[in-house]
C-alpha cells in the first residue's frame, strides 16, 4: 500500500499544525515521523488514520482517495500512545475485538477467530497472557497486545503514536529492535511517530523531519544525520555546536575574527554555523580555525567531552577520543572535519 | 470546441462535487458522537424527563402557593402557628448543623490524618445515616427514650423530655445529617495530606495553632460546603423528625411537619406557603453549592501548581 | 481520635445497638409472625419492589441524561445539570406535597393522563412516581465523573478496528460505566426503599396496596406496638448494609480496572 499526501493543511484555531505538508509512502516502508512537540507529526498520523480531518489538501491510499472514507473503512491499524486498550477485556478479548466487530456478512467463525488470535499472540509472544487483564499487564506488554490488536483487522497501514513514549529506557531498546524485526516479517506500510532521534534513526528506513508543521527533510537516517537540509535539522538530529557567524565577501567571521573555513557559494549575511562535536578536531594551539581555553573535561565512555572557551567568547562542548590528551587550563586549536553553514 | 470545453469543465465541477460530498459523509461519521437524529433525541428525552420530574413539582409549589393571591400567601405565613415552625426549625437547625461542624470537624481530621486500626469501619459507620431509613433513624430513638425505651423510665424519674420535645427533635435531625461536614471534608484533607501541618509543627506552632492557622484556612470552602448541605438537610427533614416530635401544634411542629398537618387539613395555600419557602432554601442551596464547588475546584487547582 | 470514636458511638452506634437488642427480645417465632404477616409482607413487598422499579428506570434515564450532559452542547445545559440536584436538596415532605398535586386527578399532569385512564396519585403507580423522583441524582452523579474521564482513545481504537458507533456503545463504553452504573442503581434503590416524605403523600396508603414498609413502621409505633415496628426496621436496616457492602465492592472493583500508567 502506497500512501500520498497533497498539501494537507490544519488548524486548530489559528495554530497552523499542518502548513501545507506532502509526502509520499512506498510500498512496505516503515517510516518515522520526528519532530519536537507541536510539530504536528501526530495530527499527520491521525489524518492518514482518519481519527482527524484536514481543512484543506489530499490523502490517497494506492491512489485512491482516502478521506472519501471514514476511518471504520480505511482499514488503518492505529496504536495509540498510551495503547487505549480495553480494560474490562482480556487481552484474548481485546485482540479479538476488531473480528469480533465485523459485519455478520464477513465475520469469522469462532474457532477461526480463536486460531487467528492465537496466531497473533504468537507473533507478539505473549500469547500465555491471553487470560490476563491490561491492568495486570506491564507497559512493554500492553504495547505488545496493542499492536495485536491493530494487527488482527489485517490492516493495510499501520500507524504508531509515539510507541515507545511511555516506556523506561531498557524495555524501550528492546522494543525498538523486536519492531523492526517484526515488520521485516509482516512487511506492512508503516508510519510511526516519534520525538526521540535515536529511536527514529535506529528503527526507521526512511525519517521525516518535521517542525512548525512543516517538513524540514524527508531522507534516510544517513541522509538526515549526514546531511541535514536545514539548520534545524541540523540541531535536532545529533549533538551539534551552533555559532553564529557573519558571512561577506567570501569570508566568514565570528565575531570580529575571521575563519579559515571555505565559504564559496555562501550567500552574505548573519548565518549559523554547525558543527558535530565529534568533528572538531582538536590540535596544537593556533592550528585550526578557532582557538579556545579548555575549561573542563570529563570521560564519557569512548570519548571525552571538553567545554572550551572559545577566543570569541563563546563556550562549546566537543568530543574527543580519550587518547587526546586534554586537560583543564589548555590552550588548544580546533578544526571542523566537517561542517555546515545555515543562512538565517 | 468551446462546448467540449464547456462540458469537460462542468463534467470535473460535479466531480469534485461528488467527491466533498463523500468526504463531508466520511468526516461526519465521526467515531466520538451520534448521528444528529439520535442526539437531538437524547437531548429531547433528558430534558423532557427533567422537566417533568423535576421542574414542574417546583413551579406546582409556587403556583399552588400564589393560588389565591399574594395576600392570602403573607397571610399563611403570619400564622402564629407557622411562626412557630419556622422559630422552631431554625433553632434545631441551629443546634444539629453545630454540634455536626464540631464533630463533623473532628472526624475528618482523625480520617484523614491519621492511621488507625477500624478506620475503615469508621468511615462506613459515618455514611450509615445516608443509608438507612429517616424512619428508622426516628425510631432508634423511640426506643430509647420513650416511655417503654432503655432510659424511658430513668428520665421520667428525672422529669427530663426527651421525646416529643425539642431534644428529640434535635438528636434526630443531628444523626440524620452526621454525614455532611465530614464526607465534605475527608476528600479534602486526604488530598492535602499532612506536609503543611508538619511544617507548622516543626516551625515550632502548637496543635492548636497549626488547625486554626494552617489546616482550617485550607480547607474552609469545603467546610462551608459541608454546613450548606448539612443545613438543608436538617430544616428540610421529614421522617426521623416526624416519628420523634410527637405532633403537638405549635410547639413541636417544624416547617416540614407544619406542610403535612395544614395539607391533611385541605388548608393547600397555607401548606403550599410553607413548601414554597423551603424549595426556596433548597434552591438557594443549589446555587450556593454551584459558587463553593467552583471555589472548591479553584482550590484544587492553585493546590496542582 | 478518643473524643470522635465516642462521639460516633452515642450518636449513631448506641441508637443502633438499641434497635437490634430490641429485636432480641423477640422471640424468632414472634419475630417471624410479624414479618410473615399479610400486611408486612405486602409492606415489604411494595417498598423493594417499586424501589427496584423505578431504581432501574433512573438506571435508564439517569443514563440517557449524563450522555446528554456530558457528552452534547444544548441551550439550558448548565441549568439542568445543577436542576438534577434538585431532589436532592428539596425537603422530602415538599416532594410529597407537590408530586401530589401534580398528579392528583384534577393536576396539570394527573388531569391529562386521567383522561387516558391512567390513575396516578393515591395509587402504587404514585409511588413508582415518586420514588423515581427521589433516585434521580443518584445515577447521574455517580456515572457523571467516570465518563467525563473515559479516555477518548478508547472510542478511537474501536472505531478504527471497524466498529459501529452501536458497538462502540454496547461493548466499550457501557462495560466501561458499569461498576458506576451499578452503584447508581444500588444507591436509588437503597434511598428509595427507605423513603417517607415524598411518598406518603401520592400513596393513598392503603393497606396491603399502596402502603410502604417506613408508613407500616410509624403506624405500628403510634398504636405502641414497639416490637412490630423493631423487626420491620431490623429487615430494612439489613437490606441497607449489605446495600452499603455492594457498593463497597463494586466501587473497590472500578478501581482495580483503571489501568496504572
Amino acid at each position: 500500500m502506497t500512501i500520498e499526501v497533497k498539501n494537507l493543511v490544519k488548524k486548530f484555531g489559528s495554530f497552523a499544525a499542518l502548513d501545507g505538508v506532502d509526502l509520499k509512502v512506498d510500498n512496505g516502508e516503515l517510516l518515522a515521523l520526528l519532530g519536537p512537540s507541536g510539530s504536528g507529526k501526530t495530527t499527520l498520523l491521525r489524518i492518514i488514520a482518519g481519527l482527524d480531518w484536514p481543512d484543506s489538501g489530499e490523502v490517497s491510499f494506492n491512489g485512491e482517495d482516502a478521506l472519501a472514507q471514514g476511518a471504520r473503512e480505511r482499514h488503518v491499524g492505529f496504536v495509540f500512545q498510551h495503547y487505549a486498550l480495553f480494560r474490562h477485556m482480556s487481552v484474548f478479548e481485546n485482540v479479538a475485538f476488531g473480528l469480533r466487530v465485523q459485519p455478520r456478512a464477513v465475520r469469522k467463525d469462532e474457532a477461526t477467530i480463536r486460531a487467528r488470535v492465537k496466531e497473533l499472540l504468537d507473533l507478539v509472544q505473549l500469547d500465555w497472557l491471553a487470560d490476563r487483564y491490561p491492568s495486570q499487564l506491564s507497559g512493554g506488554q500492553r504495547q505488545r497486545i496493542a499492536l495485536a490488536r491493530a494487527l488482527a483487522i489485517e490492516p493495510r497501514i499501520l500507524l504508531l503514536d509515539e510507541p515507545f513514549g511511555a516506556l523506561d529506557a531498557k524495555v524501550r531498546k528492546e522494543l525498538r529492535r523486536w519492531l523492526r524485526s517484526l515488520h521485516h516479517e509482516i512487511n506492512v506500510t508503516s508510519i510511526f511517530v516519534t520525538h526521540d532521534q535515536e529511536e527514529a534513526l535506529e528503527v526507521a528506513n526512511r525519517v521525516v523531519v518535521m517542525d512548525k508543521g512543516r517538513i524540514e527533510q524527508i531522507g534516510s537516517p544517513d541522509d538526515v544525520y549526514e546531511s541535514p537540509a536545514t539548520a534545524f535539522v541540523h540541531g535536532f538530529i545529533g549533538e551539534s555546536i551552533e555559532l553564529p557567524v557573519q558571512v561577506d565577501g567570501g569570508v566568514i567571521r565570528l565575531g570580529d575574527r575571521p575563519l579559515q573555513l571555505a565559504a564559496e557559494g555562501l550567500a552574505p549575511g548573519a548565518s549559523k554555523l554547525f558543527v558535530r562535536r565529534h568533528d572538531m578536531l582538536v590540535g596544537p594551539a593556533g592550528s585550526g580555525a578557532f582557538e579556545g581555553a579548555v575549561q573542563h573535561v570529563r570521560n564519557f565512555g569512548p570519548v571525552q567531552r571538553a567545554e572550551v572557551a572559545l577566543s570569541g567568547g563563546e563556550t562549546i562542548e566537543i568530543d574527543a577520543p580519550r587518547d587526546k590528551e586534554l586537560r583543564a587550563g589548555d590552550t588548544i586549536g580546533l578544526n571542523p572535519r566537517r561542517y555546515r553553514i545555515f543562512a538565517g | 470546441m468551446t462546448m467540449q470545453i464547456a462540458d469537460t469543465v462542468s463534467l470535473s465541477a460535479s466531480d469534485a462535487k461528488a467527491r466533498e460530498k463523500a468526504r463531508a459523509a466520511a468526516a461526519r461519521d465521526s467515531l466520538r458522537t451520534e448521528p444528529p437524529a439520535v442526539r437531538i433525541a437524547i437531548i429531547t428525552l433528558a430534558v423532557l424527563f427533567l422537566s417533568v420530574f423535576v421542574v414542574l413539582p417546583l413551579v406546582v409549589v409556587f403556583a399552588q402557593a400564589f393560588s389565591k393571591g399574594v395576600l392570602a400567601y403573607f397571610a399563611a405565613l403570619a400564622e402564629p402557628e407557622a411562626m412557630a415552625a419556622i422559630k422552631l426549625t431554625l433553632i434545631v437547625a441551629a443546634i444539629s448543623v453545630g454540634l455536626n461542624l464540631v464533630f463533623g470537624l473532628v472526624a475528618a481530621w482523625a480520617i484523614a490524618k491519621f492511621e488507625f486500626p477500624g478506620k475503615t469501619f469508621l468511615i462506613t459507620l459515618i455514611d450509615l445515616p445516608f443509608s438507612v431509613s429517616p424512619v428508622i433513624s426516628g425510631l432508634v430513638f423511640v426506643l430509647l427514650f420513650g416511655a417503654q425505651g432503655y432510659f424511658g423510665s430513668w428520665l421520667r424519674d428525672h422529669d427530663i423530655q426527651i421525646l416529643f420535645a425539642v431534644p428529640g427533635i434535635a438528636l434526630a435531625t443531628t444523626f440524620v445529617t452526621f454525614p455532611f461536614v465530614a464526607r465534605a471534608l475527608i476528600p479534602l484533607m486526604q488530598e492535602q495530606g499532612t506536609q503543611e501541618e508538619e511544617a507548622a509543627i516543626s516551625l515550632g506552632a502548637s496543635g492548636l495553632q497549626t488547625f486554626f492557622r494552617v489546616t482550617l484556612p485550607n480547607i474552609k470552602w469545603g467546610v462551608l460546603y459541608g454546613v450548606l448541605l448539612c443545613n438543608a438537610r436538617a430544616m428540610g427533614e421529614f421522617g426521623a423528625v416526624s416519628v420523634v416530635s410527637g405532633h403537638i401544634r405549635g410547639e413541636t411542629n417544624t416547617m416540614p411537619l407544619l406542610v403535612e398537618i395544614l395539607y391533611n387539613e385541605y388548608q393547600f395555600v397555607a401548606a403550599f406557603a410553607i413548601a414554597s419557602l423551603l424549595a426556596m432554601l433548597a434552591l438557594i442551596t443549589l446555587i450556593a453549592k454551584t459558587v463553593l464547588e467552583r471555589h472548591l475546584d479553584e482550590g484544587q487547582d492553585v493546590n496542582d501548581h | 481520635m478518643g473524643l470522635t470514636l465516642s462521639w460516633l458511638s452515642i450518636i449513631i452506634l448506641i441508637p443502633l445497638a438499641g434497635l437490634f437488642l430490641k429485636s432480641f427480645e423477640l422471640s424468632p417465632e414472634q419475630f417471624w409472625n410479624i414479618l410473615s404477616s399479610r400486611r408486612t409482607l405486602n409492606a415489604l413487598r411494595v417498598s423493594f419492589g417499586l424501589a427496584f422499579a423505578a431504581a432501574c428506570v433512573n438506571l435508564v434515564m439517569g443514563s440517557v441524561i449524563v450522555w446528554a450532559l456530558v457528552r452534547y452542547r444544548f441551550p439550558g445545559r448548565r441549568i439542568f445539570d445543577a436542576i438534577v440536584d434538585v431532589p436532592f436538596a428539596l425537603p422530602t415532605a415538599v416532594a410529597g406535597v407537590a408530586l401530589t398535586a401534580l398528579f392528583a386527578e384534577k393536576g396539570w399532569l394527573g388531569a391529562p393522563l386521567a383522561a387516558l385512564g391512567i390513575k396516578v396519585a393515591f395509587t402504587p403507580v404514585g409511588i413508582f412516581v415518586a420514588m423515581i423522583f427521589i433516585g434521580i441524582p443518584f445515577v447521574v452523579r455517580t456515572v457523571q465523573p467516570v465518563l467525563q474521564d473515559l479516555d477518548p482513545e478508547i472510542e478511537e481504537a474501536a472505531g478504527s478496528l471497524g466498529a459501529s458507533r452501536w458497538q462502540t456503545i454496547i461493548r466499550v463504553i457501557l462495560p466501561s460505566l458499569a461498576p458506576a452504573l451499578l452503584t447508581g442503581l444500588a444507591l436509588a434503590f437503597a434511598r428509595a426503599v427507605g423513603e417517607y416524605g415524598s411518598v406518603i403523600f401520592i400513596a393513598g396508603n392503603l393497606p396491603n396496596v399502596s402502603e410502604i414498609a417506613p408508613l407500616l413502621i410509624v403506624i405500628r409505633l403510634s398504636e405502641f406496638r414497639y416490637a412490630d415496628a423493631t423487626a420491620i426496621a431490623v429487615v430494612m436496616l439489613v437490606v441497607s448494609f449489605v446495600i452499603i457492602f455492594a457498593v463497597n465492592r463494586l466501587q473497590r472493583w472500578a478501581q482495580s480496572r483503571i489501568p496504572v500508567r
